[in-house]
C-alpha cells in the first residue's frame, strides 16, 4: 500500500511511517501569522511565560489584514507584532511596502519550499500547497505552540484525489474549476482531507491557477490542497529571491501509484463555462449564463485567491479601451508588492486607471469587510476572493458573488453580472 | 467531569464570519469579544446566554476563517460546551487548544431543541437530555487530545515539551 503526497511529507518530518487518523508531532519549517493572528499568539506566549522562540528563522510575520493600519487600534496591533519581531530577531518580518498579502508573498519570496510543512494563522495558508508543500491553517494558540516548541501536532489526513480532464473553453480558469468542484463536494465535502489536484488540464494553465485552487481547498473543508511537483513548480521555486540567495535544499514528494484515496473524483471540464458562487456560500455555484442580469455596485479583483500577475493580465485584457459602468466601483488588489511591480512593468495599472478602476495596495481589507472597500446595506459585489458568507465583505444584507477575474472585469463594464463573451 | 446547561440551538454551516465578524477580528479582550459573539445571527446572543449554556448545532460548525477569536468569543460569553453533528477542522482544533469543550453527536443534535437541559459527561462519552429524558453517546477523544483537554488546552503540551 503506497502513500499520498501529504503522507510522504508528514512521514518524512515525523521520522516514522504514518497512516491517516494517526496523530503525530512534527517539526514545522515555517510558522506564519498575519498581524491579527500574531497578536493573539503573542498574548498567548506571554500568558504561558514563554520568552524564547524555538527558531526565529522559522517564523514569518506579515501585516496584511488591517494593513496599512485602518485605524489607531489596528496600528497598535501592528506595533505589537513589529516589536515582537524586533525583539526576537524574527527572520521573516515583512513590513507594509515590502510584502503584500501573506499567501502571495510567501511562495513568491521562497519563504516556503516544496516538501516542507508550514502552519499559518490564517485558513488560506493552504494556498502554498500549489508548490507541493504541506501548508495548513491553524489558530493563534497553535502558532504560539509552534513558535515556542518548533513543532505542531497534526492528525494525518486522509487524501482526496481530484482529476480534471478535457480542453478548457476561453475565459475558464482555475477559479472555475475549483468553484465547479465546490458545487459538487459542498463546503464540508473534503473535511479533514488533503486534496491532491491533478490532470491534463493543468498543462493548459499557468502555475498561478494552482494557487487559486489550493487557496480554496479550505472552502471544501480540506486541511490542505496539493499539486504534484513538476517543471512549472521548479521554475517558480528556483527563481524566488530566497532560493537564488541561499540555494536551500528541498525535497520532492510524489504520490505512489498504489496510494490510497478516501475520495476520488474526475471532472471532464471541456464544456465548463465560467462559474459564479452565489450568496451566501462558496458552494452555491452556477454557470455565469444563469446568473446574468444581477445589477452590481462593486467589483473586487485580486486577493490571495486571484491576485496573481496572470489574473491581473486577464482582467486588464478586458478593460483595454473600455470603461467601468457608471454605477460600479472597481478595486484592483494585487497579491503582493512584487506582483504590483510586475504589473507596472507591463503597463497594467495604466489600463485599470484609464478604465476607471482603483489600483489599490495589497491588503486583505475588502475581502474580510475590514477596510478599503467595505460594502454598505444591500450592495452587491462581484469578487474574485474566496468567501461570500453573509456579512463577509460588509453589511449583513450585502451580497457577494465569487467569480474569476475575467468575469469580474466583464461584469464591471456591463454593470451587471456577465460573461466576457458579452463584451 | 460533567457540564450542564440550557441549549442554544443553531443550524448547518455556522461559519466563523457569523460567530465573530471580520470587523471585530482586531479584538483580543474577552469581555469585548463576548459582546459581539454571534451578533450577525442574533444581536442579543450575549444577553441570552447564561454561564454554562450549551450550543447545539447541525453540520460543519465553525467553517471558514481560522480566526481563533471565534471559539474564544464563545468561551468568553460563558458557553460551557458545543455539541454538533460535525465541525470544520480548524475550529475543532482551536477549540481543543483553547479549552472549549466540544463534542460530536449527530443523534443528540437530532433529538435536541432550544431550551432543553443537557448534561455532558466529558470523558464518559455520554450526553443526557434531561428535558427529553434521553441519553446519547459520543466517541471518546483520542488519548492525545484527551491529554490536551485535561491540561486545559495546548499550554500544558507546550510547557511539557519545554521541560517545565
Amino acid at each position: 500500500m503506497g502513500y499520498t503526497i501529504a503522507e510522504k511529507i508528514l512521514a518524512e518530518h515525523a521520522g516514522c511511517e504514518v497512516r491517516p487518523g494517526q496523530i503525530v508531532s512534527v517539526p514545522v519549517d515555517m510558522a506564519m501569522a498575519n498581524e491579527l493572528s500574531a497578536a493573539l499568539a503573542i498574548k498567548e506566549l506571554d500568558k504561558w511565560g514563554v520568552d524564547k522562540l524555538a527558531d526565529p528563522a522559522r517564523v514569518c510575520l506579515i501585516p496584511d489584514h488591517f494593513a496599512p493600519a485602518k485605524d489607531i487600534n489596528a496600528a497598535g496591533i501592528a506595533k505589537v507584532v513589529r516589536d515582537f519581531a524586533n525583539k526576537h530577531r524574527v527572520k521573516y518580518y515583512l513590513e507594509v511596502g515590502r510584502a503584500g498579502i501573506e499567501h502571495a508573498v510567501i511562495p513568491l519570496e521562497g519563504i516556503i519550499l516544496p516538501g516542507q510543512i508550514m502552519v499559518g494563522g490564517d485558513s488560506h495558508t493552504c494556498t502554498a500547497g500549489a508548490i507541493s508543500c504541506f501548508a495548513t491553517g491553524v489558530g493563534s494558540t497553535d502558532i504560539a505552540g509552534a513558535w515556542a516548541t518548533g513543532e505542531v501536532w497534526l492528525k494525518v489526513p486522509q487524501s482526496a484525489r481530484l482529476t480534471y480532464t478535457g480542453k478548457l473553453r476561453p475565459h475558464v480558469y482555475g477559479k472555475d474549476l475549483i468553484l465547479h468542484t465546490l458545487r459538487d463536494l459542498g463546503t464540508a465535502g473534503a473535511t479533514y482531507m488533503a486534496i491532491e489536484y491533478q490532470g491534463e488540464v493543468f498543462d493548459q494553465l499557468p502555475i498561478w491557477d494552482r494557487f487559486t485552487m489550493a487557496n480554496m481547498a479550505i472552502e471544501a473543508g480540506a486541511k490542505t490542497g496539493l499539486f504534484q511537483f513538476d517543471d512549472k513548480t521548479r521554475e517558480l521555486v528556483e527563481s524566488t529571491p530566497r532560493y537564488m540567495l541561499e540555494k536551500p535544499h528541498y525535497t520532492i514528494a510524489s504520490p505512489d501509484p498504489d496510494a490510497v484515496y478516501a475520495l476520488e473524483r474526475t471532472y471532464d471540464v471541456s464544456d465548463l463555462e465560467p462559474q459564479v458562487a452565489c450568496p451566501f456560500s462558496p458552494d452555491n455555484v452556477k454557470p455565469v449564463s444563469r446568473v446574468k442580469d444581477i445589477k452590481i455596485d462593486q467589483v473586487v479583483i485580486g486577493s490571495c485567491t486571484n491576485g496573481w500577475l496572470e489574473d491581473l493580465l486577464r482582467a486588464a485584457e478586458l478593460f483595454k479601451r473600455r470603461t467601468v459602468h457608471p454605477d460600479v466601483r472597481v478595486i484592483i488588489l494585487p497579491g503582493s508588492q512584487r506582483i504590483a511591480r510586475q504589473a507596472f512593468d507591463l503597463g497594467l495599472p495604466q489600463i485599470f486607471i484609464d478604465a476607471g478602476c482603483i489600483f489599490s495596495t495589497s491588503t486583505c481589507g475588502p475581502c474580510i469587510g475590514g477596510h478599503m472597500g467595505v460594502l454598505g446595506e444591500k450592495e452587491v459585489c462581484v469578487s474574485t476572493t474566496n468567501r461570500n458568507f453573509a456579512g463577509r465583505m460588509g453589511h449583513l444584507s450585502s451580497e457577494v458573488y465569487l467569480a474569476n477575474p475575467a468575469v469580474a472585469a466583464a461584469s464591471a463594464v456591463l454593470g451587471r453580472i456577465g460573461s466576457p463573451d458579452e463584451l | 467531569m460533567n457540564l450542564k446547561g440550557k441549549v442554544y440551538r443553531v443550524g448547518d454551516n455556522i461559519n466563523t464570519d457569523v460567530i465573530m465578524p471580520g470587523r471585530w477580528c482586531h479584538l483580543t479582550d474577552d469581555a469585548e469579544l463576548a459582546g459581539h459573539c454571534m451578533e450577525d445571527l442574533d444581536a442579543d446572543f450575549h444577553k441570552k446566554i447564561k454561564p454554562g449554556d450549551i450550543i447545539v448545532a447541525d453540520d460543519n460548525f465553525g467553517c471558514g476563517s481560522s480566526r481563533e477569536v471565534a471559539p474564544l468569543s464563545i468561551k468568553a460569553v460563558g458557553i460551557g460546551g458545543v455539541v454538533a453533528k460535525s465541525y470544520a477542522r480548524i475550529f475543532y482544533r482551536n477549540s481543543i487548544n483553547i479549552g472549549l469543550p466540544i463534542f460530536e453527536s449527530p443523534e443528540c443534535v437530532e433529538a435536541t431543541e432550544a431550551g432543553d437541559e443537557l448534561e455532558i459527561d466529558m470523558f464518559g462519552g455520554k450526553i443526557i437530555n434531561h428535558t427529553k429524558g434521553k441519553e446519547f453517546t459520543f466517541a471518546p477523544f483520542p488519548p492525545f487530545m484527551k491529554t490536551i483537554i485535561e491540561k486545559g488546552g495546548l499550554r500544558g503540551w507546550v510547557l511539557e515539551k519545554l521541560g517545565r
